[in-house]
């Protein structure tokens, strides 16, 4: 049978909500409890659970399309996942496709929402089309008008849900009146970690297409963009860094001259050989391990037990995508040589802009570059990714008349080295001396170098 | 002091209180019991029934009609080195002898500083159900647990009895020792042969469970045992806890169950404000705050000053199993 | 050297000069303490202070006839001549003055609040003879244990025979014949109700026969009296005869306590009229008369007292308080926590 679903009234006072986002197609299956569309009102912004398990039969509201409460958005059709002898239910091997299937077909698109930052400390935001029971579940969003049931969880209900990251909106209430009780929440984590694993690999994967979606990459003035889970990730995460780490900065100008020819003379080779663009960046990867190993605090984390030094130096390497922004790592970089890490970062920025990368790339990092001068910026002030002592960028590099020896004036390809530090691991003294030994050696590469 | 080890023996709660208090005199020279009637008579109850023969006029003294000086004289005892065992007669009683137990026994090392102690037990028959009208049924330890200084205890089994009893004796401090009256003849248990104590303090899991704690004392912790024993074929765990010690109390006992069952219910036969109930739920909350999956419930006596004689007046003050039940029941299902 | 032979014989009670000088010394001192107490508070130095000027009669008496290592005291809050007496150290009334941690109750206790184990006084609180039936109980420890030669002294003020532990007390240890000496301490006065309105008989020592005891009256500012009414009965407690009542009439010079403002309730030609009675010059004269002390040796003793006093105010004074951690010790044996 065939269940019509309408639009939802989240919120008190709210008349109508708009689908912000589909997260099934027609053809897909859905569980119950599974989220199928995010939909977002001037209240609030809400993945809305599936009453039913089925299978997608139309989607009737467009995405941007605002509809009143209570009109119909879907049709589900109500059946097991896989059942192909359903009434209603389309022939197997069409349309029944799983996740990881569809994600196969669709390469190399870039997804807004699709890859976790941290996943192992805040769950993965929806990826795509991703069901959100791969483990890792989004945060309950409350607000003054959040759902009756919500106001009448118990402590021990909230503590639960926390733990287990349950979403309270997709628990059953089996105790008086419909209340959640503690063990509704533990049986709802039980469940979820069930069907955990095979959803894993493909909860991991971006997935839908952008067009014809409202957001930040095409902004319309007056617009009012819905949060996604990455932008809310990414902001909680960087009011986290400045909240915790007083931030300090400084820089360095850097004579690139040498190094730029460098690159000039390798990078054709390169290309030919591997296939991959040789860019400033593995240059600077390398100086800057080097110069983390000279100095061990700045690869260090702060602690109220103690000031952690890694003994790895992993280099994460600043993303920007779509309305994202990932960091993957580079592990153990000073063991590599600057073609080994020129190859390491292609691979990580391909899978990056492919929604490809994986926890495990995204996850270890000490200390992090950010290729700002790509953008052309001279001068920036990053934001410490949290939990490490210090960010650096490289920026433009840019021909400028600078004095050189004999106080002769020369023109030079300067490229500004900018640093922030986390004031409570850091002080100026080490940081500055940081830089120096950057800049020095920096400033000594030159095309006789070894790549 | 242990006595020649023999089998455990089967006997009633008023049995418990009498083979401890022969042992102790016994065994310990120091000890001895005054109050009113416990010598000839040899107790109301007849606890002490015999003991005159036995140990003489010196060591089961009938003191005049006068509960102040009773405590009064059995903390100038204990201050001087004795173990002095002090009876009041019935609960009821007690209130004269509040100023000597609450300002100077519950104080005696304190405003010493130790220079003094007051090793002193007094013993008391406490709760009704047992026709007792208004001045032979009361509870008291409200009255008396929110005091520093002083030790409460209410066993509600022969062997804690005899565990507590011993522990009281010997503890170093004043010692409140409340007996159910109504439990005396009525609850009969196997009381372990020999010398043992049971440190003050601790409570116990009589009845192991799943879905809601149950903390109660004195001749509640009986029908409440009775209670979780129906509702068990209704399908539901209900853990029940003895509280037996009421100051000190034992927060690890009860905290460990509520964070395994995140529901607590306290029964106590005392009227509800201001009673024992309230010290346990804000401790809980203060504590367990987050393991809470429902408000704490406190099944008490009614907020009247006694029960009274009409057998109606009175089991409208006491509570019945049934209550009891309907009340785990609800905290099951909530 | 030839005696004057119209002078009569005193009584001197078969004491030596040695222990009659111990008595008019111990009497300035408790005076002088007592005085530095009052002086303290007036400077602002200590909040309070209990007085009990005109007592010292009453107090260096029964101390000589008390035993000590053998009986048991049980005062009240104005007894310092009789605890200097059986062994309190000044040092440690003005300890207990200035609330020093080094005071016998850490600190905790108003001044004169005695407690001393060691020398037989029994820790006692503010509350009027609350301590008379913890006497029983220490008499009744004593004869349980058929221990010879032991009694206890209990003292207490007129006001306290009105209460109802008092009459509990004196009739259980009535009762039992217990080795005790209750001893009223008679200055006419419980703060502000003077003897008429706190009982309908004159003298306190009328009540003993309502128990089936003796009882006695006598001048409590002749010490000598007061020696050997107190040794009398004490003896007779520990030869097993049982309780007596001894009633010493005296008169209390100061206000209750610091806190207490005599004028309100009583004049000061009354006051004055008691001065003639003061223990303290009397006892002079008396030693004088006998001859076991001269007028220069009271003088120096006087001085000697003072100073002593004056050594002893300020090495307490420059002791310390007891650190607010001390405030949990002591409640029980073992941790103050009432949650294990």
């Amino acid at each position: 049978m065939s269940t019509t679903i309408t639009m939802p009234q989240l919120g008190e006072t709210v008349t109508e909500g708009t689908v912000a986002q589909w997260l099934k197609r027609v053809g897909d299956s859905v569980e119950k409890y599974e989220a199928f569309v995010e939909v977002s009102t001037d209240k609030v912004n809400a993945e809305v659970p599936s009453p039913v398990s089925g299978v997608i039969r139309e989607l009737i509201a467009k995405e941007g399309e605002t509809v009143p409460t209570g009109a119909p958005i879907a049709i589900i059709d109500e059946v097991g996942a896989n059942a192909p002898g359903a009434p209603g239910a389309p022939p197997a091997g069409q349309g029944l496709r799983t996740e990881a299937a569809r994600h196969e077909a669709e390469p190399a698109r870039g997804s807004e929402a699709g890859v976790s930052l941290a996943p192992s400390r805040l769950g993965a935001p929806d990826a795509g089309g991703a069901p959100a029971s791969n483990g890792a579940a989004r945060r309950l969003e409350t607000s003054g008008d959040a759902p009756e049931i919500l106001r009448r969880v118990s402590p021990a209900v909230r503590r639960l849900a926390r733990e287990h990251e349950v979403d309270l909106r997709r628990v059953p209430g089996s105790g008086t009146g419909g209340r959640i009780t503690a063990a509704d929440v533990i049986a709802a984590a039980s469940r979820l970690a069930a069907s955990a694993g095979a959803q894993l690999a493909a909860a991991r994967a971006a997935a839908e297409p952008p067009a014809a979606r409202p957001g930040f990459a095409a902004p319309q003035p007056g617009e009012t963009l819905p949060l996604t889970q990455a932008r809310r990730i990414i902001a909680q995460r960087m009011v986290e860094s400045k909240r915790t780490a007083p931030h300090a900065w400084t820089m360095v100008e850097v004579d690139a001259t040498n190094l730029w020819k460098w690159r000039e003379s390798e990078k054709e080779r390169f290309s030919r050989e591997k296939g991959r663009t040789l860019t400033l960046l593995p240059f600077f990867i390398h100086a800057v391990v080097q110069s983390l190993r000279a100095f061990p605090l700045m690869n260090a984390r702060f602690a109220e037990d103690g000031i952690l030094v890694h003994r790895e130096i992993n280099v994460g390497i600043a993303i920007a995508l779509d309305a994202n922004l990932v960091v993957p790592v580079i592990r153990d970089a000073d063991n590599l040589s600057i073609a080994g890490l020129a190859l390491a970062a292609g691979r990580l920025i391909e899978r990056a802009r492919t929604g490809k990368l994986s926890a495990d790339e995204l996850s270890g990092g000490t200390f992090t570059v950010n290729n700002t001068g790509a953008n052309g910026s001279i001068l920036s002030a990053p934001i410490i990714n949290g939990g490490q002592a210090g960010i650096v960028t490289m920026e433009a590099v840019v021909k400028r008349p600078v004095v050189v020896e004999g106080d002769a004036i020369a023109i030079r390809a300067m490229m500004n080295v900018c640093l922030s530090l986390d004031h409570r691991v850091l002080d100026g003294a080490v940081a500055s001396a940081f830089l120096l030994d950057l800049k020095k050696r920096l400033q000594a590469m030159g095309p006789a170098g070894e790549l | 002091m242990a006595l020649a080890p023999s089998a455990a023996t089967t006997m009633t709660n008023v049995e418990a209180v009498r083979s401890t208090l022969y042992d102790a005199l016994k065994h310990d020279p120091r000890t001895l019991i005054l109050g009113e009637d416990v010598g000839a008579r040899g107790n109301v109850f007849l606890i002490t029934k015999g003991f005159l023969e036995e140990f003489g006029p010196e060591r089961i003294l009938d003191t005049p009609l006068a509960e102040a000086s009773i405590v009064g004289v059995a903390i100038g005892m204990a201050m001087e080195g004795l173990r002095p065992i002090a009876e009041i007669q019935f609960a009821d009683f007690i209130y004269p002898a509040f100023n000597q137990i609450v300002g100077e026994a519950a104080k005696t090392r304190y405003r010493s500083n130790g220079d003094y102690t007051c090793p002193l037990v007094i013993r008391t028959p406490y709760g009704g159900g047992v026709h007792g009208a208004l001045s032979h049924s009361v509870s008291i330890e409200a009255l008396f647990y929110h005091v520093p200084g002083l030790k409460i205890v209410a066993p509600s089994f022969p062997a804690d009895i005899k565990g507590l009893l011993n522990a009281a004796i010997e503890d170093p401090d004043p010692v409140l020792f409340l007996e159910h009256k109504k439990t005396y003849r009525s609850v009969k248990g196997e009381v372990p042969a020999g010398h043992y104590t049971i440190p003050l303090g601790r409570a116990e899991v009589k009845r192991p469970g799943e879905e809601l704690t149950v903390v109660s004392y004195g001749y509640n912790v009986h029908q409440a045992l009775d209670a979780a024993a129906r509702l068990a074929d209704e399908g539901m765990s209900i853990e029940v806890i003895d509280l037996r010690s009421i100051r000190p109390m034992d927060r690890t006992t009860i905290l460990a169950s509520v964070r395994k069952t995140r529901k607590l219910l306290v029964i106590h036969e005392d009227s509800k404000f201001g009673g024992v109930g309230a010290e346990i739920s804000a401790m809980v909350v203060e504590e367990a705050f987050f393991d809470l999956d429902a408000p704490i419930r406190r099944l008490c006596g009614p907020d009247v000053p006694a029960m009274g004689y009409a057998p109606t007046l009175e089991s409208e003050f006491m509570i019945s199993t049934e209550r009891m039940a309907d009340a785990m029941r609800e905290l099951v299902k909530f | 050297m030839a005696k004057a032979m119209s002078a009569p014989a005193i009584e001197r009670c078969g004491l030596s000069d040695e222990q009659l000088r111990w008595m008019l010394r111990t009497m300035l001192l408790a005076r002088t303490l007592d005085n530095r107490g009052f002086q303290l508070n007036r400077q602002g130095k200590i909040p309070f202070a209990t007085g009990s000027e005109g007592h010292e009669g009453i107090h260096v008496g029964a101390a000589l006839a008390f035993r000590r290592g053998a009986d048991v005291l049980v005062p009240y809050y104005r007894d310092i001549g009789l605890a200097l007496g059986v062994g309190v150290e000044p040092f440690e009334a003005l300890a207990s003055m200035f609330a020093r941690a080094a005071d016998n109750s850490g600190g905790r206790q108003f001044p004169n609040h005695w407690t001393k184990k060691s020398s037989g006084i029994l820790s006692i609180s503010s509350i009027i003879a609350a301590q008379c039936s913890h006497a029983v109980g220490a008499a009744y420890a004593m004869r349980y244990r058929k221990e010879e030669g032991r009694a206890v002294l209990c003292t207490f003020g007129d006001g306290a025979t009105s209460e109802g532990e008092w009459h509990e007390s004196v009739n259980f240890a009535a009762v039992h014949k217990l080795p005790i000496v209750f001893l009223c301490e008679n200055n006419e006065w419980a703060i502000s109700t003077p003897r008429s309105h706190q009982m309908a008989i004159a003298d306190i020592s009328e009540k003993a026969g309502g128990y089936g005891i003796p009882g006695v009256t006598l001048d409590g500012a002749n010490a000598l009296d007061v020696y050997a009414a107190v040794k009398a009965a004490l003896e007779r407690a520990r030869g097993g005869g049982g309780p007596s009542l001894v009633e010493a009439k005296c008169y209390r010079f100061l206000s209750h306590t610091t806190d207490d403002d005599d004028r309100t309730y009583r004049t000061r030609a009354e006051i004055e009229r008691h001065r003639a009675q003061d223990p303290i010059p009397r006892f002079e004269r008396l030693l004088l008369a006998l001859g076991a002390i001269d007028e220069d040796a009271v003088a120096e003793m006087k001085r000697g007292v003072l100073a002593e006093v004056n050594e002893l105010t300020d090495r307490v004074e420059a002791l310390p308080y007891p650190a607010p951690a001390e405030l949990y010790r002591n409640v029980y044996e073992g941790s103050h926590e009432p949650w294990l």
